[in-house]
């Protein structure tokens, strides 16, 4: 097992360079220039131009560029935003812990009303029950979680006049406003993310209820709410877990429309902000994170099947 | 009641604008406030929102509003524009309007005496020949794009403390006014003395409110600064607010919300009709609306080293097609634009009348005949159904719509135009690599200069590099825009730019303006002091602002 997750955490590293590479050459290949970005609709000479390109390294060849970049991550350095000139650990410092936290409300909104309404839909199995589950996490497929932040946000301000904060507080600062920025996206976001969540919920519950062991439970005389929790669900979980860790993964840069619906200052908005810029800098240190969470929480995930089920083991 | 309001509020503005003429100087240096007849209230913090975030903190380096409206309260200038009519020149750090010697190639500013940075050290003369030399003279490693627009000045001198003089090369129709550019932000000159860069991330300034906070993405806050030289003409020292807190919200459904929801109370660049009508049905005791015409236009600019666009019939044809009248009764009710004018903004100083702009091809009113004018051009120029690219930007106001207009004007004349949209750096990057047939341009400046709003016209391998993506050179035009530039006689000024108009637009078409902008400001009614221009740059620095207490 130690072999296997020490194996594990080396194979992260050719990805992760993998994926600097692949940032750093598709980046270029795409067309635009921050420099002309930055003096766009302004009687800016081409002097001014090149200068700025040569203060940015950006008249260099791509592969000194490159050796530029993977020296300075080699000693920690991941860079400044070439937009701002700030450091790019700030910019990211200052956004991720409101997209953390976004991510986490949102999983647990979506946890919190995805598995009980999944159980309770594969148990009630073409009831009426089940048609109202299914026709609830259907409208969650089918409305994207922006237009549905939208809505919300119109209703509020229609019926009492009333928006969530437009500035992100942080939770240590005060909870309350804090939680009143956070609870609409959240909800928007955990809807459509539980609707996945909770069709795998009933579709893999459905099939363990069919199981001999499950049979042999009720058989022996346990109570059906025993049989559904203790046997059914607790198998019926391992491919949920993975729905739900890929989709908080996917939350912490995935939430571009949404951030910007309700102004939230989030990773999303500054990896969409950064790739409109072309701020190269920026784009490959916040490809890189995402990168990261998308791996380590893969690592977790599988951690977490061992601790799931027990037939399971790596060596 | 409430649209007796919005209408008077919406009349007041528009005569306003109306007004907007010739910048032109004043003697006092007290800005009058714009109160109708109110006594302005001090106290309070006024909530505005930018729709986009400064790259970095340093006005000289910069060319977006994005840094003016949160960082402008910070600084102050030597000159800028009267709050009360935007068409005015006034001192701000200066003592009084430049004197101009006899022949005209030295301008004296003398200087307040009472200026003191935020961490108290009094301003001089030496401060504000720093800020110049770095604006004019940048030194290796420091960026300035507004440099060529001083190019007239040889060199600054401090003869003492409170007197700067500026020498320059020959006489200069702007120079003065340029003195006003809303960048130009005075710095310490012992900051930087320790480093060239330090406004880049830092802010300190002589300004009417000092620095509080600035988190990235997020928000701009600045207080009162107690130590202000400003007074208003009754001697109440300004500014009025207590400070102000800038909300960075790029969505254009979040700004809307931000005022409806009366989290913030304005946003300073403009906003479009639809959006102005919706807050004025959600909101229809509190709201009030300002709109001016803006110096802000769009130009269609056929790429003249590609064939067929290098025949001046095909330009022309191009240009007959347009009914820009008709465009603007369409445009200005979806859209942020209206009025129709040649190079210079219509009814500014620098603009012809109706009739005279009338003459030029392309600006009549008879629709039919241009179209058929066109066509025979095009005929005549064998491209009888000329097919291009459009190369627009992938902004919707008033890009697409513009854009839209355009390509069903076309249409009417045999020619298919398909419309290419492209992200806005990918677009830039098509324009500054001449990789299109024919392009949507655009410009915005903060005066009605004709060095500024000529500046795409010079020749594209000399001043125009980088800046006249029509790609043509012409000797003869970049010898009328220098003309107009060295002549100091107004009248004499009026009738070379009118030249200009007439050879740029329509003997050689090489590119003209669609639709001039319309700046439309809703705001809540509990901001008072400040007044619309006729552009987004100028009159940030907040002094004269005020909320009533309702």
């Amino acid at each position: 097992m130690r072999a296997y997750v020490i194996g594990r955490l080396l194979l992260m590293i050719p990805t992760l360079v993998g994926v600097a590479i692949l940032t750093f050459v598709i980046m270029r290949a795409v067309p635009g220039d921050i420099v002309a970005l930055r003096y766009a609709g302004s009687s800016v000479p081409e002097s001014v131009i090149e200068q700025e390109r040569h203060i940015l390294g950006l008249d260099k060849p791509m592969w000194a560029q490159f050796v530029d970049w993977m020296s300075s991550i080699a000693h920690g350095d991941l860079g400044q935003s070439l937009w701002t000139g700030h450091s790019v650990v700030e910019e990211v410092g200052i956004r991720l812990p409101l997209s953390l936290e976004l991510a986490v409300l949102a999983t647990l909104f979506a946890v919190a009303i995805a598995i009980p309404l999944g159980v309770i839909a594969a148990v009630k199995q073409d009831t009426w029950v089940d048609y109202v589950i299914r026709v609830f996490s259907i409208g969650g497929l089918a409305m994207p979680s922006f237009w549905i932040g939208i809505m919300m946000v119109l209703v509020t301000l229609t019926v009492w006049g009333w928006a969530p904060p437009l500035v992100f507080t942080p939770i240590f600062e005060d909870p309350v406003a804090n939680l009143l920025t956070l609870v609409l996206p959240a909800v928007s976001v955990g809807y459509r993310y539980s609707a996945v969540s909770m069709r795998m919920t009933r579709s893999t519950v459905l099939e363990v209820l069919r199981e001999d062991y499950v049979r042999t439970a009720r058989a022996k005389g346990l109570r059906e709410t025993l049989v559904v929790v203790r046997h059914a669900l607790r198998n019926a979980l391992l491919p949920v877990v993975t729905v739900i860790s890929l989709e908080f993964a996917f939350l912490i840069g995935g939430l571009v429309v949404t951030e910007q619906v309700f102004n939230l200052n989030g990773i999303g908005k500054l990896l969409v902000d950064a790739v409109a810029h072309r701020d190269y800098t920026l784009i490959q240190a916040l490809v890189l994170l995402l990168a990261t969470v998308f791996v380590l929480v893969n690592f977790v995930v599988d951690m977490v099947y061992v601790a799931l089920d027990p037939r399971i083991r790596y060596s | 009641m409430p649209r007796f309001h919005i209408a008077l509020a919406l009349a007041v503005a528009l005569v306003a604008a109306a007004c907007a003429g010739q910048a032109k100087p004043a003697t006092s240096g007290a800005p009058s406030v714009v109160t109708g007849g109110e006594k302005p209230q001090p106290g309070g913090t006024l909530t505005f929102v930018v729709n986009a975030e400064p790259p970095s903190f340093d006005g000289h380096r910069e060319t977006t509003f994005a840094l003016l409206h949160p960082i402008a309260p910070h600084y102050s200038l030597l000159y800028k524009f009267d709050p009360s009519d935007l068409t005015k020149v006034i001192p701000d750090a200066a003592a009084d309007m430049p004197q101009v010697s006899a022949d005209k190639l030295t301008v004296t500013v003398k200087l307040r005496t009472d200026v003191k940075f935020h961490d108290g050290t009094p301003m001089t003369s030496d401060d504000v020949v720093a800020t110049y030399n770095k604006i004019i003279f940048p030194p290796q490693g420091v960026l300035s794009p507004r440099a060529g627009a001083y190019a007239v000045v040889e060199k600054i001198d401090a003869p003492d403390k409170a007197t700067v003089t500026f020498k320059l090369k020959y006489p200069s129709a702007s120079f003065q006014t340029n003195l006003a550019s809303p960048w130009n932000f005075i710095y310490s000159a012992a900051k930087l003395k320790g480093d060239i860069h330090f406004y880049e991330k830092n802010v300190m300034g002589t300004g009417p409110f000092t620095y509080v906070s600035n988190t990235k993405g997020q928000d701009w806050i600045g207080k009162k600064n107690p130590d202000y030289f400003g007074k208003d003409k009754d001697g109440t020292k300004l500014p009025y607010l207590d400070g102000y807190k800038a909300l960075i919200i790029t969505d254009a459904n979040a700004e809307v919300t931000a005022i409806r929801s009366k989290q913030a109370a304005i946003e300073f660049r403009g906003f479009t009709p639809q959006q102005r009508d919706d807050l004025s049905r959600a909101l229809p005791n509190d709201l009030a609306i300002q709109e001016a015409p803006w110096i802000c236009v769009n130009y269609i600019t056929p790429n003249t080293k590609k064939k067929p666009f290098d025949d001046v019939r095909v330009r022309q044809a191009l240009n007959l097609a347009i009914d820009r009248w008709a465009g603007s009764e369409a445009l200005q009710k979806i859209t942020i634009v209206k009025d129709v004018g040649g190079l210079m903004r219509p009814k500014g100083p620098f603009a012809q009348s109706d009739e005279a702009l009338q003459k030029i091809q392309g600006f009549g009113k008879d629709g039919k005949a241009a179209k058929e004018q066109a066509k025979k051009l095009l005929a005549d120029a064998g491209v009888p159904n000329l097919s291009f690219k459009f190369l627009n930007r992938n902004i919707t106001t008033p890009y697409e719509p513009i854009a839209v207009y355009l390509i069903d004007q076309w249409k009417q004349v045999g020619i298919t135009a398909t419309h290419d949209v492209k992200e806005t750096s990918a677009y830039l990057g098509d324009q500054r690599a001449g990789n299109f047939d024919v392009t949507l341009d655009f410009n915005c400046d903060f005066l009605d200069e004709p060095d500024l709003q000529l500046a795409k016209f010079w020749s594209a391998s000399k001043a125009g590099k980088g800046l006249n993506f029509a790609y043509y050179d012409d000797d003869k035009l970049d010898g009328m825009i220098d003309a107009q530039s060295r002549e100091t006689d107004p009248g004499k000024r009026l009738k070379i730019v009118a030249d200009i108009e007439k050879y740029a637009m329509e003997e050689k078409a090489y590119q003209w303006p669609v639709l001039w902008w319309y700046r439309i400001i809703p705001y809540l009614s509990t901001v008072r002091g400040w007044k619309i221009g006729s552009n987004h740059y100028t009159n940030q620095d907040l002094t004269t602002v005020w909320l009533t207490k309702k």
